[in-house]
This record gives structure tokens, sequence and C-alpha cells, in this order.
């Protein structure tokens, strides 16, 4: 047993502690966080699998950043915990036997199934390549893939300005002007000419003189 | 003994059985259903770099990327909705999410 196999085997036993966790922690703050470090073996485990970019990728948007979302959002919520764990144990034995049967089918088919194939078949192609695994992904990435690229970019668009639509609240006192309205006013809504007759005459002299004779 | 595509294989399918079971187990939870879901597609990824690198094939590693975009635009677009969710109801129970009679 080579120490690949061996942090192999680290890496995935802390891996499964860890969603085990996630999936029954009593206080959602503790989920986030083991899935933080769930989330951290698995790029371990990709680096052994050589993919460094991509480990490296999940370390920095994942942990960095996705992971950091749910953690300000379970902290704002103020989230009873005694209702959202009712019938937690209820569900125990179906979540068990569901589960079971997902893991050991899975497993039956793929562990035996695959097996035999070993990296040795592989390394001729990723060496004869003789480039770092970003190379070979961003050539990939960039001509083959160009367009599924830009269409993944506005897909994060799309959701970047759908997240800032969906939490954006108005507030009722703000002062904040609608350019639109702005822009179409016509002076005529702003300025009213009101007609006044002119019919002062100029009779009242005495009513400029007698504050003068009040001061003396 | 050394480390066959078969391990990596059977880390993805318990890892993945594991999430179902948190989908189980933590039916009222909404943000625990959506970590669930980022452990499936965990699981999931884990798969296709297996293979990627087994098979000596990288566009396996160029659809985890792509995978990768869609699952943080879905996050994010699911905790708006959570963050929305919560700020009308004051609950993220999903038994009383029921206006839609589905």
């Amino acid at each position: 047993m080579d120490y690949q196999t061996g942090f192999f085997y680290f890496f995935a036993a802390v891996l499964l502690f860890a969603a085990l966790r996630v999936v029954t922690a009593r206080n959602p703050v503790h989920a986030v966080l083991y899935l933080m470090l769930a989330f951290s073996q698995a790029a371990a485990i990709w680096l052994i699998l050589k993919a460094e970019f991509l480990g490296l990728t999940l370390v920095l948007v994942y942990l960095g950043a996705v992971m950091v979302l749910f953690l300000f959002v379970v902290m704002m919520l103020d989230i009873r915990i005694d209702g959202a764990r009712a019938g937690f144990w209820q569900n125990v034995p179906l979540a068990l036997g569901l589960g079971g049967l997902v893991a050991a089918e899975l497993v039956a088919m793929l562990w035996t199934g695959f097996s035999n194939i070993t990296p040795v078949a592989a390394a001729a192609v990723s060496g004869a390549a003789a480039k770092s695994n970003t190379h070979a992904l961003g050539i990939l990435l960039y001509t083959e893939y160009l367009y599924p690229i830009q269409a993944a970019a506005v897909i994060l668009l799309v959701a970047m300005v759908a997240a800032i639509a969906l939490t954006l609240r108005h507030r009722k006192d703000s002062k904040a002007i609608n350019p639109s309205l702005q822009v179409h006013v016509r002076a005529k809504d702003r300025l009213v000419v009101v007609s006044m007759p002119a019919t002062v005459t100029a009779t009242s002299g005495s009513a400029v003189a007698n504050p003068e004779g009040a001061n003396k | 003994m050394s480390l066959t595509l078969g391990h990596f294989l059977g880390l993805g399918a318990i890892l993945f059985a594991l999430s179902v079971t948190g989908i189980f187990l933590n039916r009222k939870n909404l943000i625990v259903l959506l970590m669930a879901i980022e452990l499936m597609l965990l699981a999931v990824n884990m798969n296709f770099v297996a293979f990627s690198h087994y098979l000596g094939d990288m566009h396996g590693q160029v659809f985890v990327f792509f995978i990768l975009t869609v699952a943080a635009a879905e996050s994010a677009i699911g905790l708006a909705i959570l963050v929305l969710l919560f700020r009308n109801r004051s609950s993220i129970n999903v038994d009383e999410m029921n206006q839609l009679k589905g």
C-alpha cells in the first residue's frame, strides 16, 4: 500500500464523516462548517487525481464564496431548530433504507465494474501531453468549448442579476428620483400661470406712511 | 495495493447515498436540503474527475468546470429565494409552503 492510497483513505474517511455530520447536525451553522470540511477533503482527493486546477477552484470558489454565502444566509435567518427538526427520527428507517439501497447499487455497479482500470493506461496520454493540468484545461476551454464558456458566463450574470433583483428591498422613505419621470416632465406640469386681473388702484399711500408714524 | 478507478467511484457512490439519506432525513429544513444537493453535485463531480484521470481524457474536467459554474448560480438563486421566503413567511419549513397546492 503506497502513500497515495493511505492519503486517499484518510481524506475519504474525513470526507464521509463530514458529509454524515452535514446531514445530521442539529445546528445549521455546524452543518455549513462541516460542509466546508467536506469540500476541502474533496479538493485534496482531486489533487490526488492530478486535477490541480479544479481542486484549487473548488477551494477558492466553493469554500471562499459559496460556503460563505451559505454561512451568511444561515446566520441571517433566525431558524427555530426544533421546528425544523420535527419528524427527523421518523424518517430514519426510510432514509437509511433508501440510502443503503443507492449505495449498494452504485458500489456494486461502479466498484466492481471499473476496478480493473489502472492509471497505467492513462499515464501515456497525460505524459505525452507534457503540459500542466491548468494549461491543458485552458487550451480546451478556450478553443473547443469557447461558446459553452460564454454561455456559462451569461448564466453567472443572470444568476447575479436574479439574486439582486429577488432580494432588493425598496425603502419607504427613499428620496431617490425616477429618471424616467424626470426626463418626461413638461413645462406645463411644473409651471402654472394664473391669470390675475390688475385691478389694484394706487390709493393706499397712507398705509405705507402709518408704520413710519408708529416708529416715531 | 494501489488505487484503482473503483476506489474513487465507490467514494462518490457512498457520498451520493449519504446525501440522499440527508434529503430524506431533513425534509423540513430547506437550507439543509440545499446543502445535501451541493453534496450530491460534489459526488457526481468526483466521478467525472476520476474518469477523466483514469481514462486520460480532459473533457471530463471541462464538464466539472461547467457543473461548478451552474451549481454556483443555482445556490446563489436558491439562497436568494430562501431569504425572500423567510422574509415573507418568517419560516423555512417545507410543510408550510403549500400555497401552490402542489
